[in-house]
C-alpha cells in the first residue's frame, strides 16, 4: 500500500507535513533532515527539487532554491542521496518541484526512480490536471506514484470535484490567494473558504498548506482539515539554526505543542 | 488555418497553459472570453478608433531607396517606430486594456525588460485611468533609466525585482506571483506572444494589424500584395508574428525571424533560443527555451534588452519545426552596424531590436527585383547610449588605422 494511504488510514487529524529544499543549506543535508523530521514525529516530508524559476514560491523558498542550485543539487543527485532512505525512514516522502526539470530528466525515468527509491508522491504545481490526465496519469499509476493536486480559494465547487476525482492520497489545499511564505493567523475569508471546502463531500482528505508558520496556525489548519504543511518557516529555521537533530526535534515539538 | 492555435491552445506540440491552480481562474476567464470580446462590434470599433487616432495607424510602409540600392533589391520598411510611444508594443496594450475593462478589471500588471512594453502599458493605463504596476529587474532599471522615468511620469508604480539575476525572467516570475496573489481585480498584460494560452494567440491577433496593413500598402505601392520576403526580429516574437500573420498560409512569401546571437551562438552569451535551446516549459508555455542539462532556465544575453528572453513564443517554435518560417540570428556587432547603416542611408534611427532584422539583409543574397519588407519594430531613442558608445569606439579604431 502507498504510504500516503496508510498514513491517512491510521491518522485522521493533526497530520504534520514538513517541506524543505533538497541541497539546502548544504549539499549533504538532505537525507539527514528527512531522518530527523521522521524521528521528531513529522508524519510526512516534502522534498523540494530546486528550480531556477519557482513561480509559485515566496522569497524564502526562492532563496533556498537558489542556494541549493549553487550547491550543485539536481534530480539525479537527489535520487542518489535518497537511495538508502527506506532503510531508516518509514513515513511518506513526496517530491515537490516544477515541471521543466522533471521533463528534462524524463518522466518515465523519474517515475521509475521514485518507485525504486520509495517515493510515494509528487507535487508539480505547474502540471495542470488536464495535462496530467491526458499524458501522465497512466505512467504514474503504473509506478504507484501519487500526483498530489492543489486547490485554491479561487477553485469553485465543480473544479474541486474534478480535482478530487483524479486525486489520490490527499488534496493540497492552498490556504490563501498567494505564494508560499509564512504568514500570521487566518482571515475571515480563509475560514469561509475552509468551511466551504469542508462542506463538500470529498473522497480524499485535505491538508492545508502555504502560510502555516507555527503552533497556532497549524492548530487552526487542523480545525478545518486533516492537518497542515509547513514550508517557509522550516526553511528559515534551517538557514538560521542549521539542521542538527536537536534543532529539528525542537521545531517539530513546538509546532505540535 | 494550419498555423493557428488549436482549440486546446496548442500549436502542434507547443503552447498550452502550464500554470499553477492558483492562476487557473484568471487564465480560464481570459480563455473563455477573449475571442468573444475581440469579435464584438464595440471592441472592434473602439480598438480601431484608438489605433487610428491615438497610436497613429496605419504605420507607413516606406520604400527605402538608398538601403535598397545598397542591398541591390527593393526594401520596404514597415514603420512601427512611428507609433505613439515608439514601438509596436502599443498595438497590443491598447487591445488588452480594452479587454481588461470589459472583464471589469481595475488594476493592471506588466513586466518589462527594455521598458518599451512598460511604457506602452503605463500609457494605456493613464489613458483609461487604471492602476498600473510594472515589474522590472533591478539590473534593467539601472540600464534603462529614461523609460523608467517615463513610466513613473505616466503614473505607474515601477517595482524593482531583486530575486534571481534581477532581469526580465525574474521580473516575469514576480508578476506571476502578483497575479496569483491578486486573483480577482487584476489583469496581467503580457507584452509578447508568450505565456500560457490564450496569451500567444491574443497578442498575435492584436499585432496582426501589422500584416493586415502591409497587404494593402504593398498592393497600392507595388501592385501586388505579396512580397518575396518579410523580415522581423524575434524576442518573444510579437512583432514578428504580427508581421507574418496574414501571410502564413501563403507559401510564396518567405518569412524570416531574426534572433539575437549576442556575442555569438557558441559563446554562451547569446539569446538565440532556437539555436541553443530545446523543448521545455517556461512561464506557462511548452516551447523551446534555453536551459542547462538539468532543465534549469539559463540567463540569455544580448546587447538589446528587448531580445534577451530565454524562451520564444510557442507559435514560433512550431513555425520553426514545420519550416514555414526561416530563423536566422545576428550578433551585437552586426546589429549595431546595421543600425548605423540605416541611419546614415535613410535618416532613420532604429531600435537595437529592429536593427537585428535589418542586419539579416546583409547576410542574404537577394535577386534584384525581390520585394523585401522589414519591420522596424521600434525607434532608437532608448538605445542612444549604446549607439554613442559604439560610435566612439569605432571612431577611435578608425583613427588608429589612420595613423598607421
Ligand atoms: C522595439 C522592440 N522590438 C522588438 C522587441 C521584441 O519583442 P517581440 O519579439 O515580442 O516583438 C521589443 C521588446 O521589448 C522592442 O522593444
Amino acid at each position: 500500500m502507498n504510504r500516503i494511504d496508510k498514513l491517512f488510514r491510521e491518522k485522521k487529524e493533526h497530520i504534520l507535513s514538513v517541506y524543505f529544499t533538497a541541497g539546502f543549506p548544504d549539499i549533504v543535508a538532505t537525507a539527514g533532515i528527512v531522518k530527523s523530521l521522521s524521528e521528531a514525529g513529522a508524519d510526512m516530508v516534502e522534498i523540494g527539487m530546486p528550480f531556477s524559476d519557482p513561480m509559485a514560491d515566496g522569497p524564502v523558498i526562492q532563496k533556498s532554491n537558489e542556494t541549493a542550485l549553487r550547491n550543485g543539487m539536481n534530480i539525479k543527485k537527489l535520487f542518489v542521496q535518497l537511495q538508502e532512505i527506506r532503510n531508516e525512514v518509514d513515513i511518506p516522502i513526496i517530491l515537490m518541484g516544477y515541471l521543466n526539470p522533471v521533463m528534462q530528466f524524463g518522466f518515465e525515468n523519474f517515475c521509475m526512480k521514485c518507485s525504486e527509491t520509495g517515493i510515494d508522491g509528487v507535487i508539480l504545481p505547474d502540471l495542470p490536471p488536464q495535462v496530467y490526465i491526458e499524458e501522465f496519469q497512466g505512467m504514474f499509476d503504473r509506478y504507484g506514484i501519487y500526483n498530489i493536486l492543489l486547490i485554491s480559494p479561487q477553485s469553485d465547487e465543480k473544479r474541486i470535484h474534478e480535482i478530487d476525482y483524479i486525486s489520490r492520497g490527499f488534496i493540497y489545499m492552498v490556504s490563501s490567494s498567494g505564494v508560499t511564505g509564512a504568514k500570521g493567523s487566518c482571515s475571515q475569508d480563509q475560514i469561509a473558504y475552509f468551511d466551504r471546502v469542508r462542506k463538500i463531500k470529498l473522497k480524499n482528505p485535505c491538508l492545508i498548506g502555504f502560510g502555516i508558520s507555527g503552533h497556532d496556525s497549524f492548530a487552526e489548519a487542523c480545525k478545518y482539515s486533516s492537518g497542515g504543511i509547513i514550508g517557509s518557516a522550516f526553511v528559515n529555521l534551517l538557514r538560521e539554526k542549521g539542521y542538527s537533530a536537536d534543532v529539528i526535534n525542537q521545531f517539530v515539538k513546538s509546532i505540535r505543542g | 488555418m494550419k498555423y493557428s492555435v488549436d482549440d486546446r491552445g496548442y500549436y502542434g506540440e507547443f503552447g498550452g497553459a502550464f500554470i499553477p491552480e492558483m492562476m487557473y481562474p484568471n487564465v480560464k476567464e481570459l480563455q473563455d472570453n477573449y475571442l468573444r470580446i475581440l469579435n464584438s462590434p464595440d471592441f472592434i470599433s473602439e480598438f480601431h478608433s484608438l489605433l487610428k487616432h491615438y497610436v497613429g495607424r496605419p504605420s507607413p510602409l516606406y520604400f527605402a531607396p538608398r538601403l535598397s540600392e545598397f542591398h541591390n533589391t527593393k526594401i520596404y520598411l514597415k514603420r512601427e517606430d512611428l507609433n505613439h510611444t515608439g514601438a509596436h508594443k502599443i498595438n497590443n496594450t491598447v487591445g488588452q486594456i480594452l479587454i481588461a475593462q470589459r472583464l471589469g478589471k481595475k488594476r493592471i500588471i506588466a513586466v518589462t525588460g527594455a521598458g518599451q512594453h512598460g511604457v506602452a502599458t503605463a500609457t494605456v493605463c493613464a489613458l483609461m485611468g487604471l492602476k498600473c504596476v510594472v515589474y522590472m529587474g533591478e539590473t534593467d532599471i539601472a540600464r534603462q533609466e529614461p523609460n523608467v522615468l517615463r513610466m513613473k511620469m505616466l503614473g505607474a508604480d515601477v517595482v524593482p525585482v531583486v530575486s534571481g539575476n534581477r532581469t526580465l525572467k525574474d521580473a516575469t516570475n514576480e508578476s506571476i506571483r502578483d497575479w496569483i496573489s491578486n486573483p480577482s481585480d487584476t489583469h496581467y498584460i503580457i507584452g509578447s506572444a508568450v505565456g500560457p494560452h490564450p496569451y500567444p494567440d491574443l497578442v498575435t491577433r492584436l499585432q496582426s494589424v501589422i500584416s493586415e496593413e502591409m497587404r494593402y500598402q504593398l498592393l497600392e505601392q507595388t501592385g501586388k500584395s505579396d512580397p518575396d520576403y518579410i523580415v522581423a526580429c524575434v524576442g518573444g516574437g510579437s512583432n514578428a508574428i504580427g508581421s507574418f500573420y496574414h501571410y502564413l498560409n501563403n507559401e510564396n512569401v518567405k518569412l524570416v525571424g531574426v534572433e539575437a546571437a549576442g556575442k555569438g551562438i557558441s559563446t554562451g552569451e547569446t539569446a538565440a533560443t532556437l539555436v541553443t535551446g530545446r523543448p521545455g516549459i517556461i512561464h506557462g508555455s511548452r516551447t523551446i527555451l534555453m536551459q542547462d542539462e538539468d532543465g534549469q532556465i539559463t540567463e540569455p544575453y544580448s546587447i538589446s534588452a528587448g531580445l534577451d528572453y530565454p524562451g520564444i513564443g510557442p507559435a514560433h517554435s512550431f513555425l520553426h519545426k514545420t519550416g514555414r518560417v526561416i530563423y536566422g540570428n545576428v550578433t551585437d556587432d552586426e546589429a549595431l552596424e546595421a543600425a548605423f547603416l540605416l541611419t546614415r542611408l535613410e535618416g532613420i534611427v532604429p531600435a537595437l531590436e529592429s536593427a537585428h532584422a535589418l542586419a539579416w539583409l546583409g547576410k542574404t543574397r537577394f535577386r534584384t527585383g525581390d520585394v523585401v519588407v522589414v519591420t522596424v519594430s521600434g525607434r532608437g531613442d532608448k538605445d542612444m547610449s549604446a549607439y554613442i558608445k559604439y560610435m566612439n569606439t569605432r571612431d577611435s579604431e578608425e583613427n588608429s588605422y589612420g595613423s598607421k
